[in-house]
């Protein structure tokens, strides 16, 4: 029940494929959805709020249906892209709007709405109307009325985007401090080393399909037929080189020899992490080769989705 | 007290609630949509355009035909019966609620700002009847305005006394008000029919003209399928029989009642089919 599940559910725009067969369980934490233009981030995001129906399979968020909206929109808070608000609104007014719908009354409206503002930081601009409001303003309001009725499940597709590096830095500080009082945060982002930063879990979807899921470690030692580049700086470094390629235990090395050094760096590329970790140690008990650093290359979520999703996502860390 | 009767009670008590808080919460949608709809910049061309009988009126005041005397009360009667008819209920309120009606969700859609209310814990049912009243209540205020404000400059050019004893001691109150009412009822009818066109179709002008077609050639159509329209029933309410022509196949008036019961049962099943729609309707911005 406090899970979001997604039970083979497909989603076809016509004849054309939004996503394909996904089977998804989402828990507490902060789950981000990675992948390049039109690999179904969104329509994920949208068929999760019951803004598109899903052609087959069923999803459920914290057991509610999602064709459901009285019990929905309860648990769930949508900053979606759609950077259009009704005319002459001002930020206040957006937000009070949107509660008066959930049935608070006057004085718990008002309470709301101020807390809400005061958590993206637009209290002072919160009477000025939203048309005049910059990119960063609107996504923040936006963010404000999503949070405003205290959602258990937030849904955010690019929330970063537009925003200054200050603000941008207050808003993951916010998404970190919701995840911490034990919401569903999803989010979907382009920009990777950030979603690297505050991500629990991350899935990678391309051209509709969900290629995994997991925590970024998990999800890189998962993928079995590439292999993994560890960054080993030592003082006999071609030495380590020969007795890794007597083992069988590497596929590549890339010595790099500080100048009129011993000491240098070896890229080593392997298929099996673990027993590469187990070589080293002994090799270098052996051989006393002193180790200054040894460090995995791409564990980060770029690699991995360089990995995973290709060249597509190249232009988009 | 037994645990059923208990239950009972209770689940009495919730469904009570319920109903208040639906009730709550539709009334919240009619507020803000009354706001959108009087102050949005879509209304604009509705106001000019209720104001279009008015302008005629003033300009016939303005420039008094000498053939057209408003002297016999009879003529005058039936002089206004024949514009309300043509000029304000089939044009002014027909198309003016065309516009404003189909609007209400194609306007949205147009403007990507549906999706703030399908975000909200709200039944799509309640949506779709927050909309309809809030149309309803400014399409009636607008047009049955316009309809007072000609009645009054229509009769003005008689002088203050005449129009006065027409008005309260003659039959004229009677006949202003079955026009308020015909007017109102007007924008009832159609705003309904128009509120499924915004939901069903990309462009709801090509089927809202053809509608315009049936209900203007609805004198010339057998009885039973003069029925089939909203003007028909509208009808039932002239205080003033007007001509229809040599052509018209005359059908017998359908009662007041009746009228009252048609236009309501077809506003219902017409809600219903709206409900049903936009229960499964998406939000993707695209078509």
């Amino acid at each position: 029940m406090n899970e979001i599940v997604f039970d083979n559910v497909s989603k076809f725009y016509g004849e054309i494929l939004g996503v394909n067969k996904v089977n998804l369980t989402i828990a507490p934490g902060i789950t981000s959805f990675v992948g390049s233009n039109g690999a179904g981030k969104t329509t994920l995001m949208n068929l999760m709020t019951g803004l598109l129906r899903p052609t087959r399979g069923k999803i459920t968020v914290l057991g509610t249906a999602t064709d459901n909206p009285e019990e929905l929109f309860r648990k769930v808070g949508y900053c979606s892209q759609f950077d259009s608000f009704p005319a002459r609104v001002t930020g206040r007014r957006l937000i009070d709007s949107f509660l008066s719908l959930h049935g608070y009354s006057k004085n718990r409206r008002e309470e709301m709405t101020n807390k809400a503002l005061e958590r993206v930081n637009l209290l002072e601009a919160a009477d000025r109307k939203v048309a005049g409001y910059s990119k960063g303003m609107r996504q923040r309001i936006r963010l404000a009325q999503s949070i405003a009725h205290s959602p258990s499940v937030l849904i955010l597709d690019e929330p970063l985007n537009g925003l200054d590096p200050m603000v941008r830095a207050e808003t993951i500080a916010l998404f970190k401090q919701l995840a911490k009082e034990g919401l569903h945060l999803i989010i979907s982002s382009h920009i990777l080393h950030e979603v690297d930063m505050i991500s629990d879990r991350v899935v990678f979807l391309k051209n509709g399909y969900l290629v995994a899921e997991g925590e970024v470690q998990g999800v890189r030692t998962e993928i079995e037929n590439r292999p993994m580049q560890i960054l080993v700086r030592c003082n006999q470094a071609s030495k380590l080189v020969a007795k890794l390629f007597e083992l069988n235990r590497i596929v590549e090395a890339k010595l790099q020899k500080d100048r009129g050094a011993e000491v240098g760096s070896v890229i080593i590329r392997t298929y099996d992490a673990d027993a590469f970790y187990r070589d080293l140690s002994q090799i270098v008990v052996d051989s006393s080769i002193a180790v200054e650093v040894i460090r995995p290359m791409d564990d980060d979520l770029n690699a991995v989705y360089q990995y995973l999703i290709g060249s597509e996502g190249e232009g988009q860390s | 007290m037994s645990t059923e009767v208990k239950v009972s009670l209770m689940e009495q008590v919730q469904s009570n609630t319920r109903l208040s808080f639906w009730f709550h919460q539709t009334l919240s949608i009619i507020k803000l949509e009354i706001r959108k709809n009087f102050w949005g910049r879509r209304i604009l061309p509705i106001y000019l355009f209720s104001l279009t009988p008015v302008a005629i009126f003033f300009l016939m005041n303005l420039y008094p035909t000498p053939s057209k005397s408003l002297g016999h009360p009879t003529t005058a009667a039936t002089i206004f019966a024949n514009i309300h008819e043509g000029v304000i209920v089939r044009t002014i309120v027909f198309f003016g609620c065309s516009w404003i009606f189909t609007n209400l969700f194609r306007g949205e859609i147009l403007d990507r700002s549906l999706h703030y209310y399908f975000l909200a814990p709200v039944k799509r049912e309640l949506i779709v009847l927050g909309k309809y009243f809030s149309g309803l209540i400014v399409s009636a205020t607008l047009f049955i305005s316009s309809t007072v404000v000609s009645l009054l400059l229509y009769y003005y050019p008689r002088g203050y006394e005449a129009s006065m004893q027409y008005l309260l001691a003659g039959s004229g109150l009677k006949q202003a008000f079955m026009y308020l009412v015909i007017t109102g009822l007007a924008c009832f009818g159609y705003g309904v029919v128009f509120l499924v066109l915004g939901l069903l179709f990309r462009n709801p002008m090509i089927p809202a003209g053809a509608i315009y077609g049936w209900e203007s050639i609805n004198f010339l159509l057998p009885p039973f399928l003069k029925k089939v329209s909203i003007i028909h029933y509208l009808n039932s309410f002239r205080p003033v029989p007007i001509s229809e022509g040599p052509f018209a196949i005359v059908a017998e008036p359908t009662p007041i009642w009746l009228s009252i019961t048609s236009l309501l049962v077809i506003a219902v099943i017409l809600l219903v089919f709206a409900s049903y729609r936009i229960r499964s309707m998406e939000v993707n911005y695209t078509d």
